[in-house]
C-alpha cells in the first residue's frame, strides 16, 4: 500500500507511544499500533513479548504509564472493560468467560440483556436476534444449545458472537487457535475474514507463523515490549518473521539428516487401553520403533493417543497386549520401573504431569530421580548435589530462570518445557516418548527442543513422537503412523509421505484412501 | 533488522530487585500477620461497642480495648505467663504440626479431636497397666509411645480408607471423631476406670509414675512435653524438606498426577501421612494428659484438634510457622485470665479472636482456591482436592 492510500484510509483505532511498566520489566515500550477498518491485523511475538499487555491496555484492563489511544481520530481514555465494550472494543480471551449451564443465547446476552419489561429478560427475542446474527456471519450455532455441551471451537464462536452482539467494531482475539483443531482453525479463519469484510477491525494475537501469514492483512512484530517491524504477508516469509520475533536467525525446518537405524527397541503387540470411563479407546495397537529412528504418530486429538502413551509409560493400566523394551517384557511396568528401564517421557500436559509448578526448578529437575544417589542417600536428600546438577542442566538446556530456586510457575511455557526436557533427556535412554513436546511454545523454544530430539535420535534412542501438529510430525518423523479411533491405520515413510495424504488418513482413517491416492498421483 | 534490538534491559531493575526480594521474603508472613491484626482490630471494636457491659466503664469506651489488650500482654510478660504460654502452646504445636503435614500432602485432617483423645487414652492405658510396677523412666517413654501409636492408628484409618476406596478424609475424619469420642468414653468408664471410685474416673498419672517431669521451675505445669513440642518442629521441618519422604509428601500434595508420574506411590503416601499426622495429634493428647490434666473423666474433651487447624493455617503449614502460631495462640490463652481480672473483659474474648483470625485466614484460602480454579478450569476441581493446597498457599 502506498503512503497516500494509507493516509486516505484513516485508522479505526490508533495506539501511540504506549508504555506500560511493571516492577522490573517494561512490558510495553513506546508501542505504536494502528488498526484500519476491515483488516485483520496480526500481533506476532514470543511468549512474554508484551502482546497481551498491549491488548489489556486497549481493553482497559491495564492503564498505560504513557501514550494515547485514538479512536476515529479522537483521543479516548478507556476506564475499564465495560468502557471498552461501550466503545466497540471487545476481546476474546484464551480462557473463555462462559457459563456452561446457560444456553448460547443466554451467555451472549449476559450483561447486555434485552428486557421485555423492567424485570424479565425476553429470552425469545434474544434467541431470535442471536440466531439471526449467527446466520448472518455463517456461525454454525444453535442459540438454545447449552454452552457446556459445545466443543471448544463452538464455545469460541459463542465468545465472538458475544462481541458481535455488543456491536464490536474492534475485536481482539488472544491466541484463538491455541485450543482449536486444524479444521476448527480453518473455520475460524473463514469467520474472521467475513467479519473483516463487514468493516470490522480484528487484532489477531499469535506466535504461530503460518497462521499469521495465512489470515492476516498486516503483521506487527513485537519483541521485548517494542515494535520490531511491520510486514504484509505477501512481502515476507516465515523465516523472516521468525527472525524478527526471536531476534536471531531461526531454523524452522529441522535438518534431521540421515537416521542410522538399528534393531527394534520398542515392540508393541496388540496393546489395548481403556479410558477413564472404561471405554476401550485403543482396541489393539501394534507397532515397533527401532533404535535411532523417530516414529511420529499423527492423529486428530482424542483418537486414543493420550491413552496409548499413558499406557506405555505406566500411568494407565493396559487391558491386553504386550510391550517389549529391548527384548524385555515391560508390560504393566510402573512409571518408575519404565524410567529405570531407560525410558524418558515428555507428557502432553506438562503442567499436570510434567511439573509441580509450586516447586522450585531444581526440585522439578529431579522429579523422577530424587530417590537415587547422588540426589539422596537413603532417606536423606542431598541438596548440594541436587543444586549442582540443576546448575549444569540449566546451563546446558538454556533454561531461562532467575535461579534454580525460582518457583517453576514463574517460568514461561517454553522454559517450563525445557525443565521437563532437561530432566528426561539428560541421561542415556533406550526410548523417548514425546507427547506434544512443543505445544504452545514459541518458535525459539520449538527449534531448541526439536534439535534436542534429533540429537537423542542420533545417539541411538528410539523416539515416539505424538503430536496434533501435523507439520511437526511430518518434519520430524522417520516413519509416520496414523492413528484413527485407537488404531494405527497406516504407516508411511517420513521422507516420502505427503501432507494431504496424512491429513486425509487422520480425518477418515483411510476409508477413502484408494481414491485419494489416485487423486494425489494424478 | 536484528541490530534494532540492543538488549535494552530496564534501568530500574537494580533498585526494584531489592524491593522485590524484600517483598518476596515478607509475603509468606504478611497474610497471617494481616489476619492477626485485623482480628485484633475487630476484637477492639467489639470490646468498645460492648464496654457498657463492663462495670465501671461507659458505653463506647475506646480506652477499654487498649486496657484489655494491655492486660493480655501483661499477663503473658511474666515468668508465670511465659510458662503458661508454653504449656498452652505445646499441644497446639504438636497437633498443629500434624494438621500442617496433612495440608502439605493435600490432605485435610479434621480428625485431630479423635486422634488427640486416642493419644490420651493410649498414654493412660500404659499408666494404668504398668504404672504401678515400673519406674517413671520406663513408664513415661512407654506412655508417650503408646499415645503416639494410638494417635497414629486413629490417623491410619481415614488414610487407609482414602487410599483403598477413595473415601474423602474430611468426611471420614469427622465421622471418626464421634467414634473416638465414644471409644474414649467407654475406655475411661470401663477398663481404665479406677476401681472403687464413686464416679468413673481414671487413676491420676502422678500416682502411676507417668507424670511428665517439670522442667521449668516457675509457673505451673512447665512439663517435659514443652521440650518435646519444641523438638518436634525441627524434626518435622527436616522430614519435610530434607528427606525423600518429605519430597514425596509435598509433591503428592502439590500435584498428585506429577507425583505419580515421578514414580511415587501416592496411596501409600496418603496412609503414611495420615498416620504421622495422627501420631502428632496423639502426642499432643498424651503430653496434655501426662503433663497437665493428669486424670481423665469420661466426658473429657478439648478443642485442641480443631484449634490445630487454625494453627496450621496461621503457620501456613510450615513447621516454623506452626511454632509461632502455636506460641501466639498459647500466649493469648495464657494472658486471658489477667485480662479478665484487670480489665473486666471476659477471657472468652480470646476464643472470639481466634475464630476471627480463622475467618480471615479462610477468606484467603478460599480466594486462592477460586484463583486456582479460574486458572485451570478444566482440571479436577472438587473442593477437597484443591482446598488443602490452597490452605497451604503454595501457589
Amino acid at each position: 500500500m502506498t503512503e497516500d492510500a494509507a493516509r486516505s484510509e484513516a485508522p479505526a483505532l490508533e495506539m501511540r507511544g504506549i508504555t506500560k511498566r511493571y516492577p522490573g520489566v517494561v512490558a510495553n515500550d513506546h508501542i505504536d499500533l494502528d488498526l484500519r477498518r476491515g483488516e485483520i491485523h496480526a500481533l506476532l511475538g514470543e511468549n512474554g513479548a508484551g502482546k497481551t499487555t498491549l491488548m489489556n491496555v486497549l481493553y482497559g484492563l491495564a492503564r498505560p504509564d504513557e501514550g494515547t489511544i485514538l479512536m476515529d481520530g479522537k483521543q479516548i481514555q478507556i476506564a475499564g472493560p465495560s468502557d471498552a465494550i461501550a466503545r466497540g472494543i471487545s476481546m476474546v480471551h484464551q480462557h473463555f468467560m462462559l457459563v456452561p449451564v446457560l444456553s448460547v443465547a443466554e451467555n451472549v446476552i449476559l450483561g447486555a440483556e434485552t428486557m421485555s419489561n423492567a424485570v424479565f429478560v425476553d429470552r425469545h427475542e434474544a434467541s431470535r436476534r442471536i440466531g439471526a446474527l449467527a446466520e448472518r456471519f455463517g456461525f454454525d450455532l444453535n442459540p438454545d444449545a447449552k454452552v457446556g455441551s459445545l466443543s471448544v471451537g463452538q464455545q469460541q464462536r459463542v465468545e465472538i458472537l458475544k462481541a458481535l452482539y455488543r456491536d464490536a467494531r474492534v475485536l481482539v482475539l488472544d491466541e484463538p487457535t491455541a485450543v482449536l483443531t486444524p479444521n476448527e482453525t480453518e473455520e475460524i479463519f473463514g469467520l474472521l475474514r467475513r467479519l473483516a469484510g463487514d468493516g470490522r477491525s480484528i487484532v489477531f494475537i499469535s506466535h504461530k507463523l503460518y497462521e499469521v501469514l495465512e489470515v492476516a492483512d498486516r503483521i506487527t512484530i513485537i519483541r521485548r515490549g517494542r515494535v520490531i517491524g511491520e510486514r504484509r504477508p505477501s512481502e515476507t516469509t516465515e523465516e523472516e518473521l521468525a527472525e524478527l520475533m526471536v531476534g536471531r536467525e531461526v531454523e524452522l525446518t529441522v535438518d534431521r539428516g540421515e537416521s542410522h537405524v538399528a534393531g527394534p527397541v520398542l515392540v508393541v503387540e496388540g496393546l489395548r487401553v481403556a479410558d477413564d470411563r472404561h471405554h476401550e479407546v485403543v482396541p489393539g495397537a501394534t507397532f515397533e520403533i527401532r533404535a535411532g529412528e523417530i516414529l511420529g504418530v499423527a492423529g486428530v486429538a482424542g483418537n486414543g493417543q493420550d491413552e496409548l502413551v499413558q499406557a506405555l509409560i505406566g500411568l494407565r493400566r493396559s487391558t491386553g497386549g504386550k510391550v517389549t523394551l529391548a527384548g524385555r517384557d515391560v508390560t504393566g511396568f510402573s512409571p518408575r520401573r519404565m524410567n529405570e528401564a531407560g525410558v524418558g517421557y515428555v507428557p502432553g500436559d506438562r503442567q499436570r504431569f510434567g511439573l509441580i509448578l509450586a516447586f522450585p526448578v531444581y526440585d522439578n529437575l529431579i522429579l523422577t530421580s530424587y530417590y537415587r544417589p547422588p540426589f539422596a542417600h537413603g532417606l536423606i536428600r542431598n541438596d548440594s548435589a541436587i543444586l549442582e546438577s540443576a546448575a549444569v542442566q540449566i546451563e546446558r538446556f538454556d533454561i531461562r530462570t532467575p535461579s534454580a530456586r525460582a518457583s517453576s510457575s514463574t517460568l514461561s511455557g517454553g522454559n517450563q518445557q525445557k525443565v521437563v526436557v532437561a530432566r528426561e533427556f539428560d541421561r542415556e535412554l533406550k526410548l523417548l516418548i514425546l507427547d506434544q513436546p512443543t505445544r504452545g511454545l514459541d518458535v525459539g523454544s520449538i527449534e531448541f527442543i526439536h534439535r534436542q530430539i534429533i540429537a537423542k535420535r542420533d545417539a541411538g534412542t528410539a523416539v515416539l513422537l505424538v503430536s496434533a501438529e501435523l507439520d511437526e510430525v511430518m518434519e520430524m518423523s522417520d516413519r509416520i503412523a496414523v492413528m484413527y479411533r485407537g488404531r494405527i491405520v497406516a504407516e508411511l515413510d517420513g521422507r516420502t509421505a505427503d501432507k494431504s495424504e496424512v491429513g486425509l488418513l487422520m480425518a477418515t482413517g483411510g476409508h477413502e484412501q484408494a481414491t485419494t491416492q489416485e487423486e494425489v498421483r494424478a | 533488522m536484528s541490530g534494532a534490538d540492543k538488549s535494552h534491559l530496564p534501568e530500574a531493575r537494580g533498585q526494584s530487585a531489592i524491593v522485590r526480594v524484600a517483598l518476596a521474603a515478607a509475603q509468606p508472613i504478611a497474610e497471617p500477620l494481616v489476619a492477626i491484626l485485623l482480628a485484633l482490630l475487630v476484637g477492639a471494636i467489639g470490646i468498645a461497642l460492648l464496654s457498657g457491659l463492663v462495670p465501671g466503664h461507659s458505653a463506647l469506651d475506646v480506652g477499654l480495648p487498649i486496657a484489655a489488650y494491655g492486660a493480655l500482654v501483661q499477663g503473658v510478660a511474666t515468668p508465670n505467663g511465659i510458662t503458661s504460654t508454653l504449656v498452652y502452646a505445646t499441644p497446639l504445636i504438636l497437633a498443629g504440626l500434624g494438621v500442617a503435614l496433612g495440608f502439605k500432602a493435600g490432605l485435610f485432617n479434621i480428625g485431630g479431636r479423635g486422634q488427640f483423645l486416642m493419644g490420651a487414652v493410649g498414654a493412660m492405658t500404659v499408666a494404668t497397666t504398668v504404672g504401678t510396677s515400673q519406674s517413671s523412666y520406663i513408664v513415661i517413654p512407654l506412655a508417650l509411645l503408646a499415645g503416639a501409636l494410638f494417635g497414629a492408628a486413629a490417623g491410619f484409618i481415614p488414610g487407609f480408607l482414602k487410599a483403598t476406596s477413595g473415601a474423602h478424609e474430611v468426611v471420614t475424619t469427622i465421622m471418626l471423631n464421634y467414634v473416638f469420642v465414644s471409644v474414649t468414653y467407654w475406655a475411661i468408664s470401663g477398663p481404665l476406670a479406677l476401681p472403687n471410685a464413686h464416679q468413673p474416673i481414671t487413676a491420676d498419672v502422678t500416682t502411676r509414675n507417668a507424670a511428665l517431669p517439670i522442667i521449668i521451675p516457675f509457673g505451673h505445669d512447665g512439663h517435659l512435653g514443652i521440650l518435646l513440642a519444641l523438638l518436634a518442629v525441627p524434626v518435622l521441618w527436616f522430614l519435610l524438606y530434607r528427606t525423600t519422604l518429605g519430597f514425596e509428601i509435598r509433591a503428592a500434595g502439590a500435584n498428585p498426577d506429577a507425583a505419580r508420574y515421578g514414580g511415587m506411590k501416592t496411596n501409600r503416601l496418603i496412609v503414611l501421612t495420615m498416620s504421622i499426622a495422627g501420631l502428632m495429634c496423639g502426642l499432643a493428647g498424651a503430653t496434655t494428659i501426662m503433663g497437665v490434666v493428669h486424670q481423665m473423666e469420661p466426658g473429657y474433651d478439648t478443642t485442641v484438634g480443631f484449634d490445630a487447624i487454625t494453627v496450621a493455617l496461621l503457620g501456613r503449614s510450615n513447621p516454623v510457622g506452626v511454632l509461632f502460631a502455636g506460641l501466639l495462640l498459647g500466649a493469648m490463652r495464657a494472658g486471658a485470665q489477667t485480662m479478665q481480672i484487670q480489665a473486666g473483659v471476659p477471657a472468652e474474648l480470646v476464643d472470639a479472636l481466634q475464630a476471627i483470625i480463622l475467618v480471615f485466614l479462610v477468606i484467603n484460602v478460599l480466594r486462592r482456591w477460586l484463583d486456582r480454579r479460574a486458572a485451570n478450569p478444566g482440571t479436577r476441581s472438587s473442593a477437597g482436592v484443591d482446598a488443602p493446597q490452597a490452605a497451604e498457599g503454595v501457589a
